[in-house]
């Protein structure tokens, strides 16, 4: 062979292997965006969703001891339980959107492993009621003594 | 009065940029001077209004006035004042207020350096930056003015993003930019010499300082803003795959190519073309970033808005490609190589390798980050490749620089016998083979973290051994052993600073390699006074108290961290409300060690004080990136000084 036909053949070889990497990659790690209808529509359990949704308001429960949270996502149309372990991030809040990673298991929810809280960069004016007694926080808490 | 005067400075730099473009290239064409002294005016104009913009800014944040938008936006009048000075980049708007002025400052230093030197690449060098220069002052007028008046003058502004206020980012986008900008200078004296049809290796020579320090500074701005997300964001997470970081990422990776296949030209005078295009990219990819990041078109804390300023950017970087390839076309007869590559060994081949590796993980990096977008624009469907696809892509391409990082500096140049290849690698490659076992030996199983940590100590090897006989050599003259040192580094400081470079490298790769193997975290929600455990530390629970700080409220949690060696630390991980948020933000608190770091991020907690959940993470060995940062510093630094001996 050639030295340039050398150089040209070895080139090609990466670039296959890198085709290849880049091929296995996607296939094994692409996940796939739903909404809650589209997931109801036909859910694959243990298939990796990535699901999005408004955190419906009074849905979400949370038990610091078992570190178990609980809220249903939806889309105004259909509305998916999830369960994930582990505090709510921040960001993360009733009546806002909120998108999980995780997959759907056959007990009828979706367990989440990952949780993403949309950051809302709309304007807003700032005011003490924009978080919910948080006054009230700050004084049980120095009246806590330390 | 401010939003009038900074849009007016605005507009009159924008005039003058494009002025400035236009005459310069006209003085190159018809060889008037007059036209040429009338650019550079023009240029000083420019940085002049730019400067001005950035002080009228300033005055506005710092005296709160809210009649300026973006000032009401970012700001408030509880914002520290340090913070009222970096909320200047805070958003998009002002960073491309910082982005101009970066760039008018590299093109007076270029008319300074360069007007006398280079009297026929220097007027289309100044044409073409200017002509940068005039396009972000466009968006500075048109999409993202950042003087838009705001009525009514609100009372009080809305603030920082939160996650904005820290140090990392007082220095994160200056870095970064400087870096992007920096690109701008040999791209520029690319063009010319293809307009001028000088292709040869002047413009390389002219721009290499310039080439490592853009290097340096985006090398700087991407670790800064890893240590930013560190204790920020991903508490012990430097990198996520995000689009943002892919974003800054690219042009490093086609940048480090560049820096390396011009040594092949200047050299061999071979990859002509291949170095013109890779500049190109280079700087198309820094423009490609900046649309990635400020359109909107992906979701992230750093897009700020939405509107027309993506067909800006686009419309913008569609002009560069085109214009800049068919120049390129048009000049491809000059462009042979007159060297060829004389077998399969060698260091140019070592090089081509390194550059094949580079480019092919730009482009899973492009493609990691671009492919959602085309899925959901061509088949309607919205997907995510996440960091499973970048770290399965780009751990082996990783691997195979670092082994060509090792070999490329040393083999021989044309062709490598089997004695230089003895000679020179023999003994790292039984050094690196000897860590790995060893490391095996004392328990270590992941096959990854064994073949880099092999690659890694290899490397450090040829790295020693070509440094101590090139000591040992000197000594021979007379020298002490750190008066040779010193003498050769200063002597043959591009060399020696590239191999410190290279170290710096090597100690972030490890760092790279023992955070992802080793770290560990847990989270358990902790009743006051009881502790939890995790690798030999205990974190107990003592109590929540609550403060008012300038412009948030803070819940404060108090935890004692033991870990059998010393006594007790005080650790105060907590959520800070800021009334323009409706969630709280968790301040983390941490320790750094030179082999661990210890992260404590306050979770959930009962406003009554009696419980609070926490997570602990033991994160090992994320130090190295910051200690490989420091040593690549030292190396850039050297290499950028003026070369001691003639150029061969």
């Amino acid at each position: 062979m050639s030295r340039r036909g050398k150089f040209v053949a070895g080139g090609l070889v990466i670039a296959a292997a890198i085709a290849y990497l880049i091929w296995a990659g996607v296939s094994q790690s692409v996940v796939y965006f739903v909404t809650p209808s589209e997931l109801l529509a036909a859910p694959v359990p243990s298939k990796t969703y990535r699901l999005g949704g408004l955190v419906e308001k009074g849905s979400l429960k949370w038990e610091p001891k078992s570190l178990d949270l609980s809220f249903t996502l939806s889309d105004g149309k259909a509305s998916v339980p999830v369960r994930h372990k582990g505090p709510a991030p921040d960001l993360f809040a009733e009546g806002r959107g909120a998108v999980v990673e995780g997959s759907w298991t056959k007990d009828g929810y979706f367990k989440s492993s990952l949780i993403l809280a949309k950051h809302s960069e709309e304007y807003k004016a700032p005011q003490d009621g924009a978080q919910p007694g948080y006054k009230e926080l700050m004084k049980s808490l120095r009246g806590d003594g330390k | 009065m401010i939003p009038e005067l900074g849009y007016g400075a605005t507009v009159a730099a924008f005039v003058l940029a494009l002025w400035g473009a236009v005459a310069a290239a006209m003085s190159a064409r018809t060889g008037r001077a007059a036209l040429l002294r009338s650019g550079e005016r023009a240029a000083v104009g420019a940085w002049v209004l730019i400067t001005a913009c950035i002080a009228l800014m300033l005055y506005a944040f710092l005296t709160f006035d809210f009649s300026v938008q973006y000032v009401a936006v970012n700001t408030n009048r509880g914002t520290p004042f340090y913070y009222r000075i970096t909320a200047l980049w805070g958003a998009l708007e002002g960073s491309i207020v910082l982005w101009s002025w970066m760039l008018s400052i590299y093109t007076l230093i270029v008319v300074v350096q360069y007007r006398r030197r280079q009297p026929e690449l220097y007027p289309w060098v100044l044409s073409v930056m200017l002509g940068i220069l005039a396009f972000f002052l466009l968006v500075m007028t048109i999409p993202a003015p950042p003087f838009e008046r705001l009525t009514p003058i609100p009372a009080d502004g809305r603030g920082l993003n939160p996650l904005l206020q820290d140090s990392g980012m007082i220095t994160h986008p200056v870095a970064l930019y400087l870096g992007f900008t920096g690109f701008t200078v040999p791209f520029a004296f690319a063009m010319a010499a293809l307009v001028v049809g000088r292709t040869g290796e002047e413009w390389i020579t002219i721009t290499r300082r310039w080439t490592i320090i853009a290097w340096y500074f985006l090398s700087l701005g991407l670790l800064i803003g890893g240590w930013w997300s560190c204790h920020v964001l991903g508490w012990g997470g430097y990198w996520a795959w995000d689009p943002v970081e892919n974003a800054a990422f690219m042009p490093w990776l086609t940048g480090t190519a560049f820096l390396h296949s011009v040594m092949i030209q200047e050299r061999r005078s071979m990859l002509k073309l291949w170095n013109l295009a890779l500049i190109i990219l280079t700087f198309g990819l820094t423009i490609f970033g900046t649309f990635l990041t400020r359109s909107g078109i992906i979701g992230s804390v750093h897009s700020f808005t939405q509107g027309s300023i993506g067909v800006f950017f686009l419309g913008f970087l569609a002009l560069v490609l085109l214009g800049s390839f068919s120049l390129l076309a048009s000049r491809i007869e000059r462009l042979r190589a007159e060297g060829v590559l004389d077998s399969v060994v060698t260091r140019e081949s070592m090089f081509l390798l390194n550059n094949l590796f580079l480019v092919a993980a730009t482009f899973t990096v492009f493609f990691g980050t671009v492919f959602p977008l085309l899925s959901e624009a061509v088949r309607g469907v919205k997907i995510s490749v996440g960091a499973p696809f970048f770290n399965l892509v780009n751990i082996p391409v990783f691997l195979a620089l670092l082994f060509l990082m090792g070999v490329g500096p040393l083999i021989a140049w044309r062709r490598a016998s089997g004695a230089n290849l003895k000679r020179n690698f023999l003994k790292p490659v039984v050094a690196g083979l000897v860590a790995a076992g060893t490391l095996r030996a004392l328990g270590v199983a992941n096959g990854l973290v064994l073949t880099a940590m092999a690659l890694v100590v290899f490397v450090a090897g040829t790295i020693a051994l070509d440094l101590f006989r090139a000591v040992r050599a000197r000594r021979r003259s007379g020298d002490d052993w750190g008066a040779a040192t010193w003498g050769l580094l200063l002597r043959q400081n591009r060399r020696y600073g590239g191999f410190i470079v290279h170290l710096g490298i090597l100690v972030i790769s490890l760092g790279v390699a023992g955070s992802q193997a080793w770290s560990v975290q847990k989270e358990v929600t902790l009743d006051r006074g009881q502790s939890m455990e995790l690798a030999g530390y205990q974190v107990r629970f003592d109590g929540l108290s609550g403060s008012e700080e300038s412009n948030h409220a803070k819940v404060t949690g108090t935890f004692t961290v033991t870990n059998g060696r010393a006594g007790g630390d005080v650790l105060h991980p907590a959520k800070k409300f800021y009334p323009q948020e409706q969630t709280p933000i968790a301040a983390v608190d941490y320790r750094l060690g030179f082999f661990e770091d210890i992260y404590l991020v306050l979770g959930d907690f009962a406003s009554d004080g009696s419980h609070a959940t926490v997570k602990l993470q033991v994160n090992r060995m994320v130090s190295w990136l910051w200690l490989g940062g420091l040593v690549l510093t030292l190396g850039a630094a050297l290499a950028i000084l003026p070369d001691a001996r003639r150029p061969a």
